[in-house]
């Protein structure tokens, strides 16, 4: 860290932005408390999968994309699910919906549990990272990992492997999981829910800083439950469209300082927000009892804008995640074909879940035959990162008074309010202070 | 298994051997298998020093490190740089995945032209600095071992790191998966069903998954140490594969293995999409 205090300018450089998922930078220039420039920058290497799945067959891109990130695989298997089955005009039936919701919960859990506990919480109770916490706070750490096992061991059981499932396909699953099975499974999904709720009341006693996010918020809304796999779009504003319209509203535009694309939402210049708070704040309705009695414990209203307390919202989903998951579980029945046959066909088709972090969209063009002409993946972490960057600004004008140190914890902290996925998205984030 | 450090190791400082975790171009999915070894975490940070992890912690501890690993592929201009720093201050430099050990899936730009796919991405190809080939770490550096997978297993990984706190080499078999399917007593998918499976040629460690879940193998550890591609390209011929789909089993996240890269290259279309002749590593 170094600190050159000069006449009208002192800069501010911590080298690596640490417990995000890859790494990346962020640049922020102000002067007599005012933010003149804002950026996170993105470093990730391109890998280029739109790309490389051009002239690839149309039954590739749920292993393929699944390689964008190792920390949602389910999430770019499931939209791209979609988006291929809409190309070709296919349906899948409940059995198979349940089973997609099944092991995505999976995905939720693991995803949500280690952001909480191994990449978050450190910064409320003051420590490194999470082996440090575990010296003061062992109790803490086993639960967060004993909950993300329980995640892993859901994906391993229904999807084959928590990292890159081996069992999704094009029309459903390879292999149904059977009840026996999954059953085998309920004990630690049991114990899991009953640490979830620990876990908000936990996370509900953080020191929050006050910071209030004017932005719109947008997530998919199904026709019931909580959106996890599937659903409509819907906006804090009242708009609502088919994922089949998402380029009609979604535009992704290049900046310089990123190798992820930016995304704007019908125009507005304004930043828009996907991901838990935006979920919950468009869903809240849609929680299962349990989940929202523990959301409204924890002095969460309706609508969550305090991006510092996403926390304690992702921690009320992993309530809601291990709740749908015995429930699923409670109801499986086994017999069902695990998938339908999807024949190719030309033409458009359009996808969305919500991944851990936010609504991550996937469109793919076919020819006759199934050879992808076209592919578009719009990840949450590039529709969050106008977000971010306001948010920093708003920080940094808010809080200028702070020292050094303490300021650039606290941007540290507003970037991993949103689990940033880098490997979604970046590769080195230097976190640089400008004053000026 | 015991991860248990050996307190002295000649020409080294005493206290547990320290462990620094670099990522390159990669998806995060390999070095989130260390942080997926959930029973053995608190234990393994114990028996080692987690010197340099960012992913899981702020603290940094100044190199020399006595075991890195490294996920990801090179694929930049800095990142051939930092590689070098980086082995400069690993005692053990390990890969971990197909990334690391093979070019992983970003090798598909090898046999394409890179200003084509970045312009199908990005309005303004000038702001990227990329080069024309994802490459493994070892065409770079000097490795000590290659850990194979997409993503890699888990238990091997808690061995290669065992062995290395040992002093010893890693006990990992460079055998097919066919073994870990007559292990497991998983019936031969291609066999039984006619289903097309890369088994044969594709190194254990996963532990047999795919067949396990009735589909066949699709090689993500990578070509085993004797593998005949040229055989089994043949019985996915038999089994209904057109050539270009057997071009693209072996062309997926081990492209650039060279055991791989060569068989997918005997299948391609003369002017096949995304295709070059010289293409390879």
């Amino acid at each position: 860290m170094t600190d050159e205090p000069t006449d009208d300018r002192r800069v501010l450089t911590v080298g690596t932005l640490a417990r995000v998922e890859g790494e990346g930078g962020m640049h922020v220039e102000y002067r007599d408390g005012r933010v003149t420039d804002v950026q996170l920058r993105i470093y990730e290497p391109p890998r280029f999968f739109e790309a490389f799945l051009r002239g690839r067959s149309y039954t590739e891109p749920p292993d393929v994309t699944a390689r964008i990130c190792g920390i949602c695989p389910v999430a770019y298997q499931t939209s791209s699910c979609w988006a291929l089955e809409d190309a070709c005009g296919v349906s899948v039936p409940d059995a198979v919906r349940r089973a997609r919701r099944l092991l995505y919960c999976g995905e939720w859990i693991e995803s949500h549990s280690l952001h909480i506990y191994l990449l978050h919480a450190p910064d409320f109770l003051g420590y490194d990272g999470a082996i440090e916490m575990a010296a003061d706070h062992r109790g803490l750490v086993e639960r967060g990992l004993r909950m993300k096992k329980a995640g892993n061991d859901l994906l391993d059981v229904v999807g084959g492997r928590s990292v890159h499932p081996v069992n999704v396909r094009l029309g459903g699953f390879y292999r149904m999981p059977l009840r026996r099975e999954l059953l085998a499974l309920r004990p630690r999904l049991e114990q899991g829910l009953e640490d979830a709720l620990a876990t908000v009341a936990l996370v509900a006693g953080f020191d929050f800083p006050e910071l209030e996010q004017p932005y719109e918020y947008l997530s998919l809304r199904p026709e019931t439950g909580y959106p996890i796999e599937d659903g409509r779009v819907v906006t804090s504003s009242g708009t609502s469209f088919d994922v089949r319209d998402f380029t009609r509203h979604i535009e992704e535009f290049h900046v310089e300082h990123s190798n992820a694309l930016h995304a704007r939402l019908d125009g507005s210049p304004e930043p828009y927000v996907v991901g838990p708070l935006a979920r919950y704040s468009l869903n809240a309705d849609r929680l299962s009892d349990t989940a929202r009695r523990a959301a409204a414990d924890a002095g969460l209203g309706a609508v969550c804008r305090n991006p510092f307390r996403s926390i304690v919202v992702r921690a009320v989903e992993v309530v809601e995640a291990f709740h749908e998951a015995l429930r699923l579980v409670d109801e499986w029945q086994d017999g069902h074909d695990p998938s339908v046959p999807v024949p190719p066909r030309a033409g458009e088709g359009f996808g969305a879940s919500e991944a851990p972090r936010g609504t991550l969209f996937h469109r793919y063009v076919l020819d006759d035959e199934g050879v992808i002409q076209d592919a578009q993946i719009v990840p949450p972490t590039s529709q969050n990162q106008p977000s971010v960057e306001a948010d920093l600004r708003t920080l940094v004008q808010a809080w200028h008074g702070l020292d050094h140190a303490a300021l650039t914890h606290r941007c540290e902290q507003a970037i991993r309010n949103y689990d940033p996925c880098i490997s979604c998205a970046t590769h080195f984030l230097d976190l640089t202070v400008e004053n000026r | 298994m015991s991860i248990a450090p050996e307190t002295t190791r000649p020409g080294h400082r005493r206290g547990p051997p320290t462990l620094a975790v670099w990522k390159f171009a990669s998806c995060d999915g390999c070095q989130l298998t260390l942080l997926n070894c959930e029973d053995e975490l608190l234990a393994l940070a114990g028996a080692v020093r987690i010197a340099y992890f960012p992913e899981a912690t702020r603290g940094v501890v100044e190199g020399p490190y006595d075991v890195s690993l490294v996920e990801g592929s090179i694929t930049t201009p800095e990142d051939l740089e930092r590689i070098q720093q980086v082995r400069q201050v690993s005692r053990r430099l390990v890969t971990i995945g197909a990334c690391a050990t093979a070019g992983g899936i970003q090798a598909l730009r090898n046999f394409g032209d890179v200003a084509e796919f970045r312009s199908v991405v990005y309005a303004h190809p000038e702001y990227l600095s990329t080069l024309s080939r994802s490459t493994p770490i070892s065409a770079h550096v000097s490795v000590d071992f290659e850990l194979r997978g997409c993503p890699v297993d888990k238990t091997q990984l808690l061995e290669v790191l065992a062995a290395a706190v040992q002093d010893r080499a890693p006990r990992i078999p460079s055998h097919s998966v066919c073994v870990e399917c007559k292990r497991r007593g998983t019936v031969c998918v291609t066999v039984a069903h006619g289903t097309p499976c890369l088994g044969p040629v594709t190194q254990a460690g996963c532990g047999a998954l795919c067949p396990a879940f009735e589909r066949g193998c699709y090689g993500c550890f990578g070509p085993q140490d004797t593998p005949n591609a040229a055989a089994v390209a043949v019985r996915l011929g038999e089994l209904g594969m057109a050539e270009a789909e057997v071009m693209r089993v072996f062309r997926t996240f081990n492209a650039a293995a060279e055991p791989f890269r060569q068989e997918s290259e005997r299948h391609e279309p003369v002017a096949g999409p995304g295709t070059r002749r010289e293409a390879g590593r």
